[in-house]
């Protein structure tokens, strides 16, 4: 039975990555489909803009917003980790064998990486929705 | 071409594509009202300001390549075999080339006018 | 399968149940789980209760164990959805009625508990586990490699690894990709990268510089939560990159 909390938050944001990142892909492909419309004239332009400046449009945009948000700063906490930055050092281990590598910076990260893709997500809602 | 330098390379597009869309989304909001900021004409003027057109092929060819790579690589670990991995990684080269010339034709044709 | 209790007489208040995964693939489609009531006491492991089902209620139950002091490495299985050593998970730890067991992720199944390590054996010696140099302690004037505390420091925790292979079923990565080297194998290539008396680095790096190799290693850290010994897996695999990456030499 899928457990998400099973091996805590780390887990989580890796499948968010991917998560994310598939979704990122998909609307960057649709994205450089819809603005291909631009050649077409004005009157294909606005069409284009008829059908995704509506509310689910901007529904699914502030849902790219989050997906880019936390992909990036997720992203680069990642890159970080790679580099061996923020992983602990190597030190001989002793009971109850806490591993160094799974430190609340790297949790703070990552949660903060959430908190930035909701708070954009809601500065996306109020420009969307705003105007 | 080794793990490694096609690792290099998904790291460098990442970090050159969060730099220039984060420029091309300030674009949008900050020049003017959102909402203006799409409509055809402004939307036309950026195209054919050349730095812009530059950084959006910029980040057309960022993107594309740090997003088929890391579909190469969700794909790659889902499944093996040596067919297999021929194919998706040939498959991801083939979409990303096509996704770069499709959105080129657009950045160049509008950046010259041919709109 | 009927609930059985323990035919010992029952001097502790407290009896769990034991859900065991039984499966023969001889002749077994699917596991099927097995419940057992057995007490058990504040020190009472796992694996105790899987010996006492073993020996008072089903003679048929296949477990792995041997030194039951978590330093063999051998009783790893998934305990309530988590790999952990049988020998060294306390039932009274888990806070569940229920206590289910079953064989670990990621690696044939044998029978019942019981997997087929083999993949993890063959991918560690992949890493070449063992000291690469052209001369030997016969030869050196001191007739031993001297390392520092602070050389030792370096990579004493990697060499903790007991190959119990909890990592590699808890990771993410290999539970779809067959070919990955896994947290075990590259933990163990760090340890030897790091240990400042070898000098096969370049040769561990070519195996590990593959589609296949470190570079489907993506921070889970789920490797490094489960295991037993303070491995701390993930850190090795970080640490080992910087060499790939060109921050380290």
């Amino acid at each position: 039975m899928a457990n998400p909390g099973r091996y805590g938050i780390e887990r989580f944001a890796y499948w968010l990555m991917r998560i994310t990142g598939l979704g990122l892909l998909a609307y960057f492909i649709g994205h450089i489909y819809e603005t291909s419309s631009l050649l077409n004239g004005k009157d294909a332009w606005d069409a284009m803009l008829e059908m995704t400046q509506t509310t689910e449009g901007h529904v699914l945009l502030t849902l790219v917003i989050g997906m880019c948000v936390f992909h990036t700063a997720n992203g680069i906490r990642v890159m970080l980790g790679h580099g061996g930055v923020g992983v602990g050092k190597p030190s001989r281990p002793d009971y109850p064998y806490a591993p160094a590598s799974q430190n609340s910076m790297h949790k703070l990260c990552i949660y903060a990486s959430i908190g930035l893709a909701a708070l954009a997500m809601m500065y996306g809602i109020s420009v969307l929705f705003g105007e | 071409m080794r793990e490694s330098i096609i690792m290099k390379i998904h790291y460098g597009t990442a970090l050159g594509a969060v730099a220039l869309v984060a420029v091309h989304i300030l674009f949008r909001i900050t020049m003017m009202d959102y909402t203006e900021s799409l409509q055809y004409e402004n939307v036309l003027a950026n195209y054919q300001f050349i730095p812009y057109a530059i950084m959006l092929e910029l980040i057309l060819v960022l993107l594309s390549v740090h997003g088929f790579n890391g579909l190469r690589v969700i794909l790659l670990e889902l499944k093996q075999g040596r067919s297999y991995e021929r194919a998706v990684t040939y498959g991801c080269i083939a979409a990303m080339a096509v996704l770069i010339a499709y959105g080129s034709r657009t950045i160049l044709m509008a950046s010259m006018g041919m709109a | 399968m009927a609930q059985e209790v323990s035919s010992t007489e029952i001097s502790s208040s407290n009896v769990i149940t034991l859900k065991i995964a039984k499966y023969n693939p001889e002749h077994d489609e699917e596991a099927k789980f097995a419940e057992f009531k057995v007490p058990y006491e504040r020190w009472t492991t796992v694996l105790d209760a899987i010996l006492d089902v073993k020996k008072h209620l089903d003679h048929s139950v296949a477990v792995r164990y041997s030194c039951r002091q978590a330093s063999c490495g051998s009783c790893g299985m998934m305990i309530n959805g988590r790999p952990r050593l049988a020998c060294f998970t306390k039932i009274s730890e888990i806070k569940s009625d229920v206590i289910t067991v079953e064989p670990m992720k990621n690696y044939p199944i044998v029978r019942d508990l019981v997997v087929d390590l083999s993949t993890l054996i063959s991918k560690h010696r992949k890493v070449v586990p063992y000291m690469v140099r052209d001369d030997s302690e016969i030869t050196s004037p001191t007739k031993e490699f001297s390392q520092t505390p602070e050389q030792l420091e370096e990579y004493i925790q990697f060499a903790n690894c007991i190959k119990c292979g909890l990592c590699n079923s808890a990771c993410p990565t290999m539970a779809t990709d067959s070919s990955f080297l896994g947290p075990q194998a590259l933990a163990q290539a760090y340890r030897y990268v790091a240990d400042s008396r070898d000098k096969g680095k370049d040769k561990r790096l070519k195996v590990i510089d593959e589609s296949h190799g470190i570079w489907r290693c993506h921070f889970a850290g789920s490797c490094s939560q489960v295991c037993p010994k303070g491995v701390d897996p993930a850190m090795g695999i970080q640490l080992l990159r910087g060499y790939l990456l060109g921050f380290r030499k």
